[in-house]
């Protein structure tokens, strides 16, 4: 193709854009009602997969040392921990150390106990995969010198359930509403395009070809994605910031999860419901211009 | 030119337009085809630039067989071939110079090419000083008489009319008529579609007549020959 027809197309999808006002209204307002709920619906779903990763993360394989080894089995132990497949960090923690938790936990009244400890040197392990937690926990279990090894279990397994059914959940959602929008959006552009199929039949009579028809509807689509954009984008990112502003600090406080930061992950919302809307636009169009095109 | 074999085309809702059509016409003739309302003179001359495929037998076209021409290879046919329609088929959003261009943008030219050969064809059609209006604004042998204009402004060697003048009062026809005549004494292949009794029998050109799917009559220089 030429670049003079290719800036033919371009103003011809402008010139399009410009004089369908009403039905561009139409395409561009659908397009913005679905892509505000994928917006602010991805935008619930990344946050509650980053809790649920920390979740994950926070579970870890306690491993009670014998009270029998000494020095130099805890280190063989440590490495062997260490070399086990699946093991992602160890961490020792003397029986001293295990001591001072339970005073900050209970009180000082336990320090009775430094005399003559009562407690096991232990280790903390955590597994790549948190959702392998269990198998990597068997394994160490079968070490020399380990005592005894816990890991939650019961509980992990329900958490894991869990947390594997809320992320399905939000990807068949996610998807439905995705199936929706191209549905709804490549009818309304349907619609404007049946008011110009006499056209369509017109350049197919004096010789274009099928691309040459197509561009400029295709490119019309794009940009009919493109403004649909530009009102979810604005309100997501306003919606973000704020949630961001006020939740940030109290969850804090609590310790337990925290929010996105604002950035790099607005920008990555903003830059997928843009590309979501192109995608849609320029998908719709193509499919609604095929039906005419064979005259 | 064009070679018709044997060409048999049947609707899928039952009908047979073409029951065995053989013809064959010449580089720079001029030929009306004639006949009754759904005899196949439609289908006849629609298939000549493949908007609609025969069932059976082979067309030719400046020697491409139409019957085996790819659907992608069609755009280019079309570019040899020029359409009249009896309702124009003008785009309504565009003016007459943009209507006349479309035909030279979708192959490409040149701007400059563009602008020479647009307001060309428009002398000869007698609008040149229309060019910047809409089709809406003109008058239906003005209308008619752009769509010829944007027909031949790519310089086809054949240009194909479906009755042309159809929709037009009886002077307005006549001017029509002079301009295919005028197009035809460049050398142009003509093959017109018409009911106009009075056209055939007084600028007399080779008659085709179609009846019920079949060539019925072809003589030069023939007459309508229907009562109507």
């Amino acid at each position: 193709m030429k670049t003079r027809t290719a800036g033919r197309h371009f103003r011809d999808s402008l010139r399009s854009i410009s004089r369908n006002g009403w039905m561009t209204f139409a395409s561009v307002s659908a397009v913005t009602v679905t892509l505000l709920l994928v917006g602010v619906f991805v935008m619930i779903m990344m946050n509650l997969n980053k809790v649920a990763d920390d979740l994950e993360k926070d579970v870890e394989i306690k491993v009670i040392v014998e009270l029998t080894a000494d020095e130099a089995a805890i280190a063989a132990l440590q490495e062997e921990i260490k070399n086990t497949t699946g093991v992602a960090e160890v961490q020792y923690s003397p029986k001293e150390d295990e001591l001072n938790k339970l005073v900050l936990d209970f009180g000082e009244d336990l320090r009775l106990f430094e005399q003559q400890n009562p407690l096991h040197n232990v280790f903390y392990a955590k597994a790549v995969n948190p959702q392998e937690t269990e198998k990597v926990a068997k394994k160490i279990d079968s070490l020399d010198n380990t005592f005894e090894v816990k890991y939650g279990e019961g509980k992990i397994e329900k958490l894991f359930s869990f947390l594997n059914t809320s992320r399905n959940v939000g990807l068949v959602l996610i998807l439905a509403l995705l199936f929706t929008a191209m549905f709804l959006i490549s009818n309304t552009i349907r619609i404007t395009i049946v008011a110009r199929r006499r056209d369509i039949e017109i350049m197919k009579l004096v010789g274009a070809t099928n691309w040459f028809i197509r561009i400029p509807f295709i490119l019309e689509g794009m940009w009919l994605g493109i403004l649909g954009a530009i009102i979810p984008i604005t309100l997501v990112t306003t919606l973000y910031y704020n949630i961001h502003k006020v939740l940030s600090p109290k969850l804090a406080q609590g310790n337990l999860f925290e929010l996105l930061d604002f950035s790099p992950f607005i920008y990555q919302v903003n830059a997928l419901i843009l590309l979501m809307g192109v995608l849609i636009g320029v998908w719709g169009s193509f499919m609604s211009v095929r039906k005419f095109l064979r005259v | 030119m064009i070679e018709m074999k044997n060409v048999y085309k049947k609707y899928p809702n039952g009908i047979v337009a073409a029951n065995g059509i053989d013809v064959e016409i010449k580089q720079g003739e001029f030929v009306y085809v004639v006949g009754p309302s759904g005899a196949g003179k439609s289908t006849f001359i629609k298939m000549m630039y493949r908007e609609e495929r025969p069932t059976s037998g082979d067309i030719f076209i400046n020697g491409t067989n139409l019957s085996t021409l790819k659907n992608s290879k069609v755009p280019y046919l079309r570019r040899q071939i020029g359409v009249v329609f009896q309702d124009f088929k003008l785009l309504p959003r565009l003016n007459v110079y943009e209507n006349v261009a479309f035909a030279l943008e979708v192959i490409e030219e040149t701007p400059t090419i563009i602008r020479k050969k647009v307001m060309e064809v428009l002398e000869l059609v007698g609008l040149k000083h229309k060019a910047r209006m809409f089709p809406t604004e003109l008058s239906g042998g003005e209308q008619q008489r752009v769509s010829i204009a944007r027909s031949i402004v790519n310089t086809p060697q054949l240009v194909i009319a479906d009755e042309p003048t159809g929709n037009l009062d009886p002077d307005t026809s006549w001017d029509i008529m002079n301009i295919f005549e005028e197009i035809n004494a460049r050398g142009t292949t003509i093959i017109m579609a018409t009911h106009n009794r009075e056209i055939v029998n007084t600028i007399r050109h080779r008659v085709i007549a179609v009846e019920g799917g079949l060539i019925t009559r072809d003589e030069d220089k023939g007459e309508y020959g229907y009562e109507n």
